[in-house]
Formats: C-alpha cells, structure tokens, sequence
C-alpha cells in the first residue's frame, strides 16, 4: 500500500532526532498529540506506521457506525449514516500539518534493534532514534471447525468486531442476513448484538458462564442486565460454547454448540476476547508477558530506546483495554520523550468504567463483590425497573461500586473511589443523596470529628458548635473558629458545612461580598465612591464609608492597596494603614526579625553582586542566606533597626518579597545559552520584571518567561507566564499557580513580539488590579471572570478600555520609587525601632531599646 | 510581674515618638510593653509579647478596639488585653497608660 500523506521537508539536516510510532490506533495517536503539545514538532522528525488504510478514527465509535448505519447501504470507503469527522480523529491532513510523515497501511514486520531501524511489509527500512510500540489488540479467535476459509480469511459471514474494515464488512452483509449468532457475551458482544439487532437481524448471544459482561458484573448485576437485554428481545444462550460454526457453499449456515445442538444463522460475530499485538516485539527480543513489559516511563524494560503504550503494553501486570489508563501512558510517555518531564511517572490507573450496553446503562468501579469478612456490602435491587446497585467499603473508604439501569450517582462514587474521601456514615445515602443537586447533604453527613481546616485545626463540629451558639453566617463561623483562616483552601468545604448546619437557608452573608470587611460595599461600589469623593487616604475613606466612621483593623491593607492602585500619584500615605512588612519592606519573621530579598531580575546576578550580597551577610552576622524559589537570595534573621544599613550596603533595589505586589519574573537560559530555547526570555523575564516591579495588587503577582515548551521556568502555573514557541511568537497564560492550589495557566494569547508580550502582560495585570477582589489571586480571579471575556477585554478590546488599562499600568509604572532607597530616612518616629525579640520563648531577652528607660 | 501595690511606673519620655495610629515597645521595668496611640483618641497598653507565639504586637496594626499580631492575625481588645479572635489564644496583659502634658506615662497597673 501507498503512503496517504508525506509532508514536503522530510528530513532536515538530520538535525532532530527520528521519532517512528508503529500503531496508528487510539494510544498511538494519542501520544502523538501529547508529543506535539510538548514541543515535538522542533524535537522530532516524527513517522507513524499504521497497517489500518486509514487516519487515526475512534475505535469506540465502532459500535455506533454499526448501529447507525442501520438500513443504509455502506460502501468501504466511509461508513454513511455516520459523521465522519466524528469517527475520523485526526484525518490525514492532520499528519502533513504538523509534519508527520504517515504511512498509512503498511505494516512493520521486524525491528532491528542494533541498526536501530524498522522493517514495512512494503520493503521499508526505517531508521529511528525513539521507536514506540503501540501496536493495540486483535480480536482472538478460538480454534474451531469452520471458523477460516484459508489461513489468512474467515469464512464468508463469519466477523471480528475491532477495526473500521470489520464494522463496514458487517454493514455490507446485514443487508441479506436474518439472524446473527454472537459469540462472546462480553461488552464488545453485546455492542455487537444490539448493533445487529438495529439492522433488524433475530441475534443469539453465546457465552460460556451464566454471568455475561463477567469482566466488570458480578454474578447479581449481570441478572439484571440480562433481563433487560432480554426484554428488548435479544436471544441468551448461556452456559454452553461452541464448538462449530457450519459451513454451507463456502458460507455461514449456522453454529453448533457443545451439547449437541445446532443453530441456524448466516452470520457470526467473534467477540470471544482481545489478544495484545506482541508478535513484533517478540521478534525483536523485547519481554513480553500478556504483553509488552513497560517501566514506569512506559519504557520497554528492555531497550531504552522503545516506549509502548496501550493496549499492547503490560505495566505492573497490568494490561488495560479501555482508554482511560491509555490517555494517562500517552502523556507520562509524552513527557519523558520530549524531556518536558523526565522523570514523569505512570502508576497504574483505577479503572472505572462507565458504559452504555445495548441502551443499559452500566457503571463499574473498583472490585465487583466483597473481598474480606470485614468488607461493608451495600446492595440495591429493583428487578421490576432493572436497576441495581452496590457499593462495597472497606477501612471507611469506596473500594467498588457497580451500577446497573441507573447510573445517576456515578460522577459522586467516582469522586469518592478516587479521591479516597470520608463517607456518610449512612452509607446507603451512597446511592440515594451524595451527590444529589443539594451538595448540603454531602457535607452534613461528614462526621463530626472530621478536620476542615488543617492549617487551624478546626472539626466540622467545632463549626456546627457555633452555628448552635449563635453565628448566622459562614464569615461569623470562620472568625470565631479561625477555620479558613490558614492557607484559605478550605473555604468551600467550611462554607458547605456551616451552611447545612444553618439548615441551607439564611446562610446569605452581604459581607461576603464587600471587599474589606469594614466597608459594606463591594469593590465596584468602592472604587466609584473613592473616585466620586476623591477620598485618597485609608482614614478618609473610614471617614466616609464606614458604619459609624468606624476605623477596621483587617479593612487597612486592603484599602491601602486600593488607594495606591487608584491614586497612583496622589495617595496620601499612611504608615499606619501598611502592614508591618509594608512599613519596613521587609518580611517579618517567627521571631520579630526581618527578611531581605534584594530584587535581581530575571533570576540573573553577576559576581559582583553576589560578592556584595557575602560582604553583607559577613558584616551583618546574617544567620541564613538562601536561595529562594523566586530565583533570587533571601538574607533572613535582619533584626528591624539594622535594615537600612542592610539595604545600604547592599545598593541593590528592593525586590518586593513582603508585599501582595509584583514580585519576580523566573525565567531560563533560552536563546543565549540554550541550544532548544526559541525566544529569547531571559531577556523579556528582566524587561517585563524591571517595567512592572513592585507594582502592587490585590494579591502576589509572580510571572515566569520559558524560552520554549520545555517550560523550565514554570510558566504554566504563574500568575502570568509566557512561553516561547516555533516562530518567534509568545504565549501567555494566566491564572496558574503552584502554591496552595494548583493550577495550569489559561492561554490568554499568543503574540508575535517581546513588545507586544510586554503589553498584555501589563494590561492583564492592570485589569486583575482593578477588578480582583482583596485576596484573589490570578487562579481564582481568571476562573471567576471567564478566560473568554478576559481574552475579549484584553486581546481583542471588546469593552474599548485597552488603551486606557494600559494608560493607568503606564502611570503606576511612572510613580515607581524603590522603598529602600527612599526610606533611608525614618518616614515616621521608630520606623526602624525594635518591638522586642520575641524567640526562645518563655523567655524573651531582654534588650534595652530606645526611649525605654534601663 | 510586679504586684500592684509596689507599681512600676515609668514616664517613657514624648507622646509623640509614638506616630498615630501606630504602637511602639519599650521596656518597663522588666516587662515589655506595647503602647498603642489609636486614631481615636487615647493610649493604650498591653504587653508586647503576643500570648499565641511570641508575636511582636507593637508591629501589629490596629484600629480604635483591637491590635491584630503581625505573625497569624490574632485580635486583642487595646482597652482589656482580651484575645477576641476565637481559637485558644489567652488574653494578653494590659497596663495603664497616659499623656501627662505631652509625657507619655506607663505603669504596670491594670488599667
Ligand atoms: C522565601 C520563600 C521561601 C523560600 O525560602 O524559597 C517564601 C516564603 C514565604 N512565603 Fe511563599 N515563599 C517563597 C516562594 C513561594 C512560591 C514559589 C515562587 O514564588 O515561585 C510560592 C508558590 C507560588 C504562589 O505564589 O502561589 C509560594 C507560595 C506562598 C503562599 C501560597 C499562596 C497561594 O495562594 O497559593 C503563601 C501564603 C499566602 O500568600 O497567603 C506564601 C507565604 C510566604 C510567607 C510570606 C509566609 C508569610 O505569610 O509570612 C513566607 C515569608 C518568608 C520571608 O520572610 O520571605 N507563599 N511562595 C520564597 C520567596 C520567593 C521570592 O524570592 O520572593
Ligand atoms: C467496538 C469497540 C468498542 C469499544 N468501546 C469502548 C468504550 O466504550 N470505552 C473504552 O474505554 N474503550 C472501548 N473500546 C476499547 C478501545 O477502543 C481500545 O482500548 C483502544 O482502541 C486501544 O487503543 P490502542 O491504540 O492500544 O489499540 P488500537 O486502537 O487497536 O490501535 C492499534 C493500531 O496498531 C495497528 N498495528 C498493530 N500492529 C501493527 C504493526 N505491526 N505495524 C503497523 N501497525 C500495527 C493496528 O492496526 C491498529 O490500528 C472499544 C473497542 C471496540 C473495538
Ligand atoms: S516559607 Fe512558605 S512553605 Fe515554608 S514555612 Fe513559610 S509559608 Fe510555609
Ligand atoms: S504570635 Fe501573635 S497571632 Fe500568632
């Protein structure tokens, strides 16, 4: 056979390394896009061998080409009735796009691992550096009289089910069959046989045991599902075999089971089980068991140079036949070839299985019956509607659950079969509350004792105590018990456990949107009441705004952060509306001393600065210095009165580790030094970083500029993270993070310019200023506003407000000063006075300060 | 701590070495002490050392009631030491503290 598509610049140079993927089916070109989306593209000159004549297709639309097609005459070319952008996943203009040499077609017969090349059934010799198997499973046959017509064809009438060419070969032939006999009671057996049964055909299932689907049901479920199929008039012949498919004028006339009798059919389908496709790699010297034996890369454990994924490949014993776990190999295979994560590491998959059969709905996860004494069994049946339900719990913890008829619980049991979580102590509300449109339920029926807030180390119950005492909202809960008070990430979970202990009503906290507690307005409101009074310091703004022009503690530094946005120029500075990081630039530590983060662009420093930095630390008995995971060097241990000797000694800028403000850009060696960097983002992580430093926000700002998808500088989970690729261009993403919540950034747009990256950067940062909450960092606020308005505003400039977002980032850029270079001198009386060391404690020693008699 | 009969008293010198709307420590006696000057009026003081981990409350911010620690957001009350935030935090001694004609004045008395 021919090659369907062939891009034009085969090779070049020999500069990249030949990737060849042998297997054109789910896995195969599911590691492909993995491949590309890291990069691959300028890695690889990349070839696939596939021996289906096709593009990549979607096997597990097969069932639905079968059954669609129904009535409709089908040539070979394409399966009408049924969308072929659908089926097809990536057609062959795909390969010539993304410069992927396909060989559609031909199939590799030999690899030779010492030549490092494979061998095509067309004469082919092809040379690789990474070669990956994934070479799929094949319908297995079992030897029987009448099953073959010569050694490579099968009786005319008699069907695998597992590739385009065996469901068009049945769409050709149903039109003159009337019964179908399907051998194989499993899911593909019983697709198969309501497939057929669409066509009109009378279809017979055979399978050896009286549990069909006995792969995922057990032996109760499979009874349900078998009354139902049965319902919609599909013939069961269980408990016995065949031992003969009969042959009349070289064509199916019927089968002929182990006790004797016959039936009379003119079509069989084999459905009897899947076989890996191994024989290549079993020639090739590769270990193989079930199938190809992998690492934990996806790493024959063999040969360095061969990955497989798939259904061909035997990782820790197992060997998977549903995508799920294919999906999760592609991509650890994909990071390890491309190196966008080398050490990626697969570790098996916990199968859940959700399906359609024959119109019944089944689910199945984890173990199908109880496997020890101790094991708790929930178990509901309604033959009469042919639903039935278990769930099996062991330790407290979801171990299996199987769903027939009535799957309406299974996106909740998936979420606590993965994610290990506590269950109701009810457990039949498994199957009939958890995960009902009323999420109260869930979290009322946590025990009491359950921790929700592990950084304060508050129970559920020590929630539910206040509500009794008393508290009507979740911010009255939070600031009585400080739970929500840590790290923040268990919000939600404090938020649903108060409120169904409020009973679900009259939990509606207006605080809950004011944007610092002390003022009850949002932070529109806010702003357009600053604006409108042209109140520019923090006790005007109390002055004004608050109930009883009341001063609050915890409204200071939110609206100190305001003012300073919106006044750029013209904020009248009060020191005590700053907190102490923000009064002393400088970050407070457990013992009252301070940090000194000197700013140091883009992560690069030079000798004589790094000498200044130990001529510091020498002169001033600094007790750490450290290098940070901002790319730069934190002199910790700095008692208050000596940091403007510190600063001036060192004579470097500030760089902002203590303040909710633009902090570092990290960035990579890229093109200056790298030999796979694309841009050049040591250059842009300084431009963007000297242009936007200290800048402050509503929250941190922390960026990161890549010099290619290799992305060593993180740049997906930053605030705002830009990432070079082919073509000069830019992407930047938005809203990662890292930190307490992990988040992959969004792609706000792809530029063409260090100009134009420099530009969005700034008007995002701009935009999340003005209308992020007190607090909300980029991973909550890009979420909250929606990537697709975000883009609009920004990119395209559907509000027309660019050109001033960018005049306003213009004039904080403007109003920049370095903090330690103007407070030099004291800004206020003892700016830099000791207020005590405070560790070891009990006893804290005693030092005679300033002002304080001996 | 100093029984009340025998009170430390010490003047500390000018008010105004304290800026408004801020707390500065000094030493009383042995005992560190934390004097607040609120934008509403008033002296206010309490012992430095924050009853949850040591935290330096004369750094803390404040307004008219309360000091919030610098290190994890405690509350207390200026006027009574009261830890008001919840958790199991103590109460933190306060002391009397006064503006005698510009003098700021501290004695190791409840207020
Ligand atoms: C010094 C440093 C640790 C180190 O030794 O490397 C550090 C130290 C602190 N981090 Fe951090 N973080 C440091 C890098 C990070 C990073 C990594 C990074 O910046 O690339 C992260 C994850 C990214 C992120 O920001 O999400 C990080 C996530 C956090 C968080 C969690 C924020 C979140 O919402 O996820 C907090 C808590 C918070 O902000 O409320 C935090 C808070 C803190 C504080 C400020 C604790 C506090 O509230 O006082 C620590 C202050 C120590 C000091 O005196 O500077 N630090 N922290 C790093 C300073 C980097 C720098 O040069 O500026
Ligand atoms: C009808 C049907 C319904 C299914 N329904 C579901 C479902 O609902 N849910 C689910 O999760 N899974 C389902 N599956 C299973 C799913 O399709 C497979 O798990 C998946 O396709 C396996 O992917 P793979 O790449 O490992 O193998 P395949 O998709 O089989 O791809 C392997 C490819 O390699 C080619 N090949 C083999 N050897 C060579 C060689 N030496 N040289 C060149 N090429 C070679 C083969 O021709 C084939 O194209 C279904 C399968 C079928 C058949
Ligand atoms: S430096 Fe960051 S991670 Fe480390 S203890 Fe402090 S806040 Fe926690
Ligand atoms: S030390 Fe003061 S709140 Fe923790």
């Amino acid at each position: 056979m021919t090659a369907l598509a062939e891009p034009e610049q085969q090779t070049d140079g020999g500069s990249r390394a030949k990737l060849v993927v042998v297997g054109n089916g789910m896995s195969g070109a599911r590691a492909l896009e993995e491949i590309l989306a890291r990069g691959g593209s300028e890695l690889f000159d990349i070839t696939v061998f596939g021996d289906e004549p096709y593009g990549n297709y979607n096997r597990i639309l097969l069932s639905e080409v079968l059954a669609n097609a129904a009535g409709e005459a089908v040539d070979n070319e394409d399966a009408d009735g049924f969308d072929d952008d659908e089926l097809f996943l990536n057609p062959v203009d795909w390969y010539t796009d993304n410069g992927i040499t396909l060989h559609a077609g031909v199939r590799i017969v030999r690899i030779d691992r010492h030549a490092k090349v494979v061998m095509g059934d067309d004469g082919s010799v092809t040379g690789y550096d990474t070669l990956v198997l994934a070479t799929g499973s094949r319908s297995f046959f079992p030897p029987m009289d009448g099953m073959w017509a010569s050694k490579t064809d099968l009786t005319p009438g008699v069907f695998g089910f597992r590739s385009l060419d065996d469901a068009n070969g049945m769409l050709e032939h149903v039109a003159d069959a009337r019964t179908a006999v399907v051998i194989g009671g499993g899911l593909l057996g019983l697709e198969a046989a309501a497939g057929l049964q669409a066509h009109g055909l009378a279809v017979h299932v055979v399978h050896p045991t009286e549990v069909l689907m006995n792969q995922q049901l057990e032996a109760s479920a499979s009874k349900v599902l078998r009354s139902k199929l049965e319902d919609m008039g599909m013939h069961m012949h269980l408990g016995v075999k065949t031992s003969e498919i009969l042959v009349t004028d070289g064509a199916v006339s019927g089968v002929r089971f182990t006790d004797g009798s016959d039936l009379d059919c003119d079509m069989v389908v084999v459905t009897a089980g899947i076989r890996p496709n191994i024989g290549l790699a079993v020639l090739s010297g590769l270990e193989t068991q079930r199938a190809i034996v992998v690492d934990d890369r996806m790493r024959s454990v063999d040969d360095d140079d061969i990955f497989v994924v798939g259904e061909c490949a035997q990782h820790r014993g197992e060997v998977y036949g549903v995508v799920g776990p294919l999906w999760e190999q592609a991509a650890v295979l994909a990071d390890v070839i491309t190196g966008a994560d080398p050490d990626a590491a697969y570790h098996g998959s916990r199968l859940t299985t959700k399906l359609k059969v024959a119109g019944v709905d089944v689910a199945q996860m984890g173990v199908k019956t109880p496997e020890r004494e101790s094991d708790e069994f929930v178990q509901f049946s309604e033959t009469g509607r042919g639903v039935y339900q278990t769930v099996i719990i062991r330790d407290g913890t979801l171990i299996g659950a199987t769903l027939v008829g009535d799957v309406s619980k299974v996106a909740a049991l998936t979420q606590a079969f993965d994610s290990r979580s506590a269950l109701p102590e009810e457990r039949v509300k498994l199957l009939f509350d958890l995960g009902s449109a009323d999420d109260s339920a869930s979290a009322a029926d946590l025990p009491d004792d359950t921790q929700i807030c592990n950084c304060n180390g508050v129970s559920k119950g020590d929630l539910v105590g206040c509500v009794h005492d008393g508290a009507e909202t979740v911010s009255a809960c939070m600031d009585a018990t400080r739970a929500g008070k840590g790290c923040g990430s268990c919000k939600g979970l404090v938020r649903e456990v108060v409120e169904a202990a409020l009973g679900g009503a009259g939990a509606e906290d207006p605080a809950d949107s004011y944007y610092v507690p002390g003022i009850p307005l949002d932070k529109p409101t806010l702003m357009q009441e600053i604006r409108a009074q042209e109140l520019k310091s923090v006790s005007a703004v109390f002055a004004a705004l608050a109930p009883e022009g009341r001063d609050d503690v915890a409204s200071k530094m939110g609206l100190t952060a305001l003012l300073r946005m919106m006044w750029p120029d013209d904020y009248v500075d009060e020191r005590d509306g700053r907190f102490i990081n923000d009064r002393v630039h400088a970050n407070i530590q457990r013992d009252g001393t301070f940090s000194v983060v000197p700013r140091m662009s883009g992560g690069v420093t030079s000798p004589d600065q790094l000498r200044r930095i130990a001529d510091v630390a020498d002169k001033h008995d600094i007790p750490m210095v450290k290098l940070t995971g901002g790319q730069r060097i934190d002199l910790l241990g700095v008692p208050k009165e000596k940091l403007q000797e510190v600063w001036a000694d060192l004579e470097m800028p500030s760089g902002w580790a203590y303040g909710k403000s633009f902090r570092t850009v990290k960035t990579c060696v890229g093109t200056d030094f790298c030999r796979f960097g694309l841009g050049d983002s040591t250059r842009l992580g300084i431009d963007i970083e000297e242009r936007f430093k200290g800048i402050e926000g509503p929250a941190k700002m922390k960026l990161a500029v890549s010099g290619c998808p290799r992305n060593c500088a993180e740049s997906m989970v930053k605030d705002v993270g830009i990432v070079a690729v082919e073509g000069g261009q830019w992407q930047i993403y938005v809203g990662g993070a890292a930190g307490a919540t992990i988040r992959k950034g969004d792609i706000l747009a792809t530029v063409d310019s260090h100009d134009a990256a420099v530009q969005l950067t700034g008007r995002f940062l701009q935009y999340y200023r003005e209308h992020a909450n007190w607090l909300e960092r980029t991973y909550d606020f890009v979420p909250r506003m929606g990537l697709d308005y975000l883009i609009g505003v920004i990119v395209d400039d559907t509000e027309g407000i660019a050109a001033e977002l960018d005049e306003r980032m213009q004039a904080a850029v403007d109003a920049y000063v370095d903090p330690w270079a103007a407070d030099q001198d004291e800004a206020t009386p003892g700016q830099f006075h000791d207020a005590l060391p405070l560790i070891p404690l009990p006893q804290v020693p005693v030092r005679s300060s300033e002002g304080a008699p001996a | 701590m100093t029984a009340s009969d025998e009170a430390v008293s010490v003047r500390l010198g000018p008010v105004d070495q304290i800026p408004v709307g801020e707390g500065r420590a000094f030493l009383v006696g042995d005992e560190p002490v934390a004097v607040f000057r609120p934008r509403s009026g008033g002296l206010y003081a309490l012992r430095a050392i924050c009853p949850h981990r040591g935290g330096p409350l004369a750094d803390g911010l404040l307004d008219g009631e309360v000091v919030m620690c610098p290190l994890h957001n405690h509350r207390f009350e200026l006027a009574s030491g009261s830890c008001v935030s919840g958790g199991d935090v103590d109460d933190v001694a306060a002391y009397s503290a006064e503006d005698d004609d510009g003098e700021l004045v501290v004695s190791l008395v409840a207020p």
